[in-house]
């Protein structure tokens, strides 16, 4: 069983619904006994890191996905879910995050460019592709003709490079796909990528870290 | 780079599409969950539903749509059209719409964008916008004045003006519609989509008069638009979605080429 860690971040039913295309059952859930005991673990998300932290923490989550990542079972970020892995947020004037990785997430700057020299939008919505920088088995089968459907205005940004998997070019370079030992965590939306997202949701539900 | 995104359009009505697209052996289909799911295959990045039900009671027959276009497609989709009330916008988004647009109930009660974004976040509310051009005045300034009811209602708004406007409460994407050019297969209205997708910070959706690959690629360049709206050009079979992105991808315009 898969769980999709429901912290009053959003409608997390799209993951789930994706989950189940690809054949895989999965439970949208708050109770920390079903999260703990689940084979693997979905961490979504929209919204902002601050009243995210919030719930997490009131709900008793944060300890509990700690645990999840501690305990070596798979855990997949999504989105929201990634920005509050790292240490820390620029967002609603600074906000303490889970600390999985060592990092910072970040807004994008204003006045972004692209290369010829119009102004980007913020947030960064739409389809992006992917650089992938390290193979990994969930990232099996993604090329650089595949795109992934973003929506952020804030990048997570891992003080170790060893932590990026993959990165995206909007105006910056920053880091879209980040890593670390049984986690790994995607700023776009696999759930909304077509067969390119679904690609990766089923080879994440076939990850065996080690 | 960010893609520049292809969106059909369909026009749903008490449950069935209005314009059945040919496909499969040229046999019509009206079922909007079998045409999402055509469209998803065949390369479309984005859909809009548009639902023209007349009657109020018949509306949850659109909220079992949603709910099932959300467990056959993989794509964002968002839907619009009689969308009054908070409550509206909570019950197509939580029947799995990614997005939700409002338009003539923006336009009489401003207030719901900035609800509606307060409530679900920025990047789920979509301002429809349907223009028309008029002569500049003092009231409108940009001589495009924002209309409803299919366009025969005046507002004496500035549409420039209700796109910044909209912008501020909270909308996180405008669709743009020009009746003038809507259903003439002869183009989108360039210089009104450049106006507002140069003025405004958050993407724009170019919506009304594609005809033909060109008509795309010239909204996506010169109109500076963020993304297409087409309908008729598809939906008939004239193209494909594939023929569309081809050309575009030829001219140098960056699209979504795997699917």
């Amino acid at each position: 069983m898969i769980a999709i860690i429901d912290y009053d971040a959003g409608n997390l039913t799209s993951v789930a619904r994706a989950v189940n295309h690809i054949g895989y059952e999965c439970t949208v859930t708050k109770e920390k006994q079903i999260i703990e005991s689940a084979d693997r673990v979905i961490f979504p998300g929209v919204g902002a890191a601050g009243s995210a932290m919030e719930s997490l923490r009131r709900l008793g989550l944060d300890e509990v996905i700690s645990r999840v990542y501690r305990s070596g079972k798979p855990l997949l970020g999504i989105c929201l879910g990634t920005q509050v892995i790292v240490s820390g947020s620029e967002e609603d004037g600074g906000t303490e995050c889970l600390g999985l990785i060592e990092g910072k997430t970040r807004a994008f700057p204003h006045k972004l460019k692209d290369n010829a020299g119009n102004g980007l939008k913020i947030p960064h919505m739409g389809w992006n592709r992917v650089r992938v920088e390290k193979e990994h088995p969930v990232l099996k089968g993604i090329g650089e003709m595949d795109e992934f459907y973003f929506v952020h205005g804030y990048y997570p940004d891992p003080t170790d490079a060893e932590n990026v998997l993959g990165r995206t070019e909007y105006g910056i370079t920053f880091t879209s796909i980040l890593g670390k030992d049984n986690l790994i965590a995607t700023q776009f939306h696999p759930e909304k990528s077509g067969t390119s997202g679904l690609n990766l949701l089923k080879n994440f539900c076939e990850w065996k870290p080690c | 780079m960010l893609s520049k995104r292809i969106i059909p359009c369909l026009d749903v009505r008490e449950g069935r599409t209005t314009k059945g697209i040919k496909f499969e052996n040229n046999i019509d289909i009206g079922d909007p969950v079998k045409m999402a799911r055509f469209y998803y295959e065949a390369g479309a990045d984005e859909l809009v539903f548009y639902d023209i039900t007349a009657s109020y009671e018949k509306r949850d027959i659109m909220i079992e749509v949603v709910r099932n276009v959300a467990e056959t497609i993989f794509i964002p989709f968002s839907v619009g059209g009689g969308i009054r009330t908070v409550d509206d916008m909570r019950r197509v988004l939580l029947a799995g719409a990614e997005k939700v647009s409002v338009n003539s109930a923006a336009v009489k009660n401003p207030e719901i964008i900035a609800q509606g974004a307060k409530a679900f976040g920025s990047q789920c509310v979509v301002l429809g916008m349907d223009v028309k051009g008029v002569e500049k005045s003092e009231k409108i300034p940009s001589g495009y004045e924002i209309v409803i009811n299919g366009g025969r209602t005046y507002m004496g708004m500035d549409a420039l003006e209700w796109a910044l406007r909209a912008q501020e409460l909270g909308a996180g994407e405008i669709c743009l519609n020009s009746i003038d050019a809507d259903g003439t297969r002869e183009g989108y209205e360039l210089a009104l989509t450049e106006l507002i997708s140069t003025s405004v910070d958050i993407p724009v959706i170019a919506s009304g008069g594609a005809g033909t690959p060109q008509h795309l690629a010239d909204v996506l360049t010169q109109g500076k638009a963020d993304a297409a709206l087409i309908a008729s050009m598809t939906h008939y079979g004239t193209y494909t979605v594939a023929q569309i992105k081809d050309f575009l991808d030829e001219k140098g315009i960056k699209v979504r080429m795997k699917w």
